[in-house]
């Protein structure tokens, strides 16, 4: 039998959910059946708030934003939008969905024939009608948003790691999303770089109204400007909880992962026959 | 387990897989002709294509036309010479560049020079998950990425091919008439009296927009099946070279029977 989640917050998990705008119940995902990535996640995002997806590395964190993008279907349980299953929904509505949806791809995902300004573009090319001068002042104010209204007419390879991010950040809020979803942005930046996108990510979210999930492994960085915490481990929560109440924690995960102690309920490594067999 | 055994097994699991992935191909094909609209509604994009994978084959594609043009005109004069047929050569020439090489050999160059550009700017796209974005974005990558490349090598190889035998025939003429001096009126006027327009261009014509489709749906396909890494999108353009090569000399021959039957009853 499965442990209950520790959930570390005052606030009762029951409260959050009545204006809960993302909702996955019981869900379940394995691209076979005999290896679950996830395995019965219970995860609640009320509207308007930023909530960070904890978890090591290959624990199915990246699994929960396809979910949500409608890209994979679970094989048990019910992904929620709006009240809505997401694998109920047809092509033309999974669409209609996205549309609503903004996504920051681990390493940006820019499209690299084309130039900063284009790619900023491009959501708003392909959905609206606009004319081209609107779309460049849109252009241009997104990418004032993100520090880079100066590289419009750079390509993505001109870019350092960091800008780019900034740039798919900018991308990202294009067509102001109502939910943004946020892969890994802070890895592999420099701390300046990742203070700034971690600051923007929270300035945004207040001021476009936007309902956020962030997943990630900087734990230090996310407490700064989230809501709310997930802990997931080996495809389940483990444990959930607001900044207070997980820097209080004494849950053995929760106290590894904020204090990046190499041992304790997740190992550091993969399974394997004894050291001396190896090396007899 | 015999090893006659095992040796069937492998083969019918081989044979398994092609079926399997011949079945994923042609669905794949059905749904670029469903997701095509977007390149009816924005011409701009194929237009684009058409520079990629047509404008900048024409280097490689005219000078092998002229080149081999030359070639066929010294093997055929030397052949021809033996039979006192010498002013035939433009009809040789003519013949064997409309109806078999330029389709073929110009539908080999694209693969090669167009196709595998294709398919590694796909599965590059796929690897740095270009295409996840555009999903993501609400934006299907089949109509936005795959059918504007597959329109414009279409209409790219057929033109192609035009201008290789175009070319070719100029470089037989070149060696023919200006360096062998062989009768340049002959040349060109049992050219004109021997080549029909619908039996020999029109089905070199159509040969080549068979090929074109043939090496357009594999340069895609490849790309967009193609495993998100850098082995997998090396070995994806390594398919696409072959498959495309064999598909083509498979089809030629197919075409050829049907077309111009030969000695075959």
């Amino acid at each position: 039998m499965t442990a209950a989640p520790a959930n570390l917050s005052a606030v009762p998990a029951a409260a959050a959910a009545a204006d809960a705008l993302v909702e996955l119940r019981d869900v379940s995902f394995g691209y076979s059946k005999d290896r679950l990535i996830l395995s019965g996640i219970n995860l609640t995002v009320p509207r308007g708030k930023l909530v960070a997806v904890m978890g090591g590395s290959g624990c199915g964190k990246t699994t929960i934003l396809r979910l949500l993008c409608g890209q994979i279907r679970p094989s048990v349980g019910e992904v929620r939008v709006e009240g809505r299953s997401v694998a109920a929904m047809s092509r033309e509505e999974i669409y209609a969905h996205r549309r609503r949806l903004g996504m920051l791809f681990q390493f940006g995902a820019l499209f690299t024939d084309m130039t900063v300004h284009d790619n900023v573009a491009f959501p708003i090319r392909e959905h609206t009608d606009l004319p081209e001068e609107v779309i460049r002042d849109l252009v241009l104010m997104k990418l004032n948003a993100v520090g880079l209204r100066g590289t419009a007419n750079l390509k993505p390879s001109e870019l350092s790691g960091g800008m780019a991010r900034r740039v798919a950040l900018a991308r990202t809020i294009a067509l102001d999303p109502q939910i943004a979803l946020y892969d890994e942005p802070f890895a592999g930046l420099d701390p300046i770089s990742l203070s700034v996108v971690g600051q923007m990510i929270r300035r945004l979210n207040d001021a476009l109204g936007m309902t956020s999930i962030l997943v990630t492994h900087d734990i230090m960085q996310s407490m700064k400007i989230v809501d709310y915490i997930y802990f997931i481990s080996e495809g389940r929560v483990i444990a959930e909880g607001d900044v207070p109440s997980i820097r209080a924690s004494h849950d053995p995960f929760v106290r590894q992962f904020v204090d990046g102690e190499p041992d304790g309920p997740v190992h550091f490594h993969y399974p394997a026959k004894p050291l001396a067999e190896d090396f007899a | 387990m015999s090893m006659l055994a095992r040796l069937l097994r492998r083969l019918g699991r081989a044979s398994i897989g092609a079926i399997e992935r011949l079945g994923f191909v042609t669905r794949f094909y059905f749904a670029i002709l469903r997701q095509s609209g977007t390149s009816v509604v924005r011409p701009q994009l194929v237009v684009k294509e058409i520079y990629q994978a047509g404008v900048l084959s024409l280097i490689i594609v005219m000078m092998s036309g002229l080149f081999i043009g030359m070639v066929l005109a010294l093997q055929g004069y030397e052949t021809l010479a033996r039979f006192g047929a010498t002013e035939s050569m433009g009809v040789l020439v003519a013949l064997s560049l409309v109806r078999e090489l330029g389709p073929v050999v110009a539908a080999l160059l694209f693969a090669s020079r167009a196709g595998s550009a294709i398919t590694a700017e796909i599965g590059l796209m796929k690897t740095t998950e270009q295409l996840a974005a555009m999903e993501v974005m609400a934006v299907d990558p089949i109509a936005r990425v795959v059918a504007p490349r597959f329109w414009g090598g279409v209409i790219s190889l057929p033109l192609l091919a035009a201008l290789f035998s175009m070319l070719g025939v100029y470089g037989g003429y070149l060696v023919g008439v200006q360096l062998i001096g062989i009768d340049g009126g002959s040349f060109w006027g049992q050219m004109q009296a021997s080549v029909d327009w619908r039996y020999d261009i029109m089905n070199g014509v159509i040969k080549s927009i068979v090929f074109a489709f043939a090496v357009s749906l594999i340069a895609v396909f490849e790309g967009y099946d193609a495993k998100p890494t850098a082995e997998g999108v090396s070995a994806a353009t390594t398919r696409t070279v072959v498959t495309s090569a064999l598909t083509i000399l498979a089809l030629d021959f197919v075409l050829t029977v049907f077309m111009f039957r030969g000695g075959i009853n």
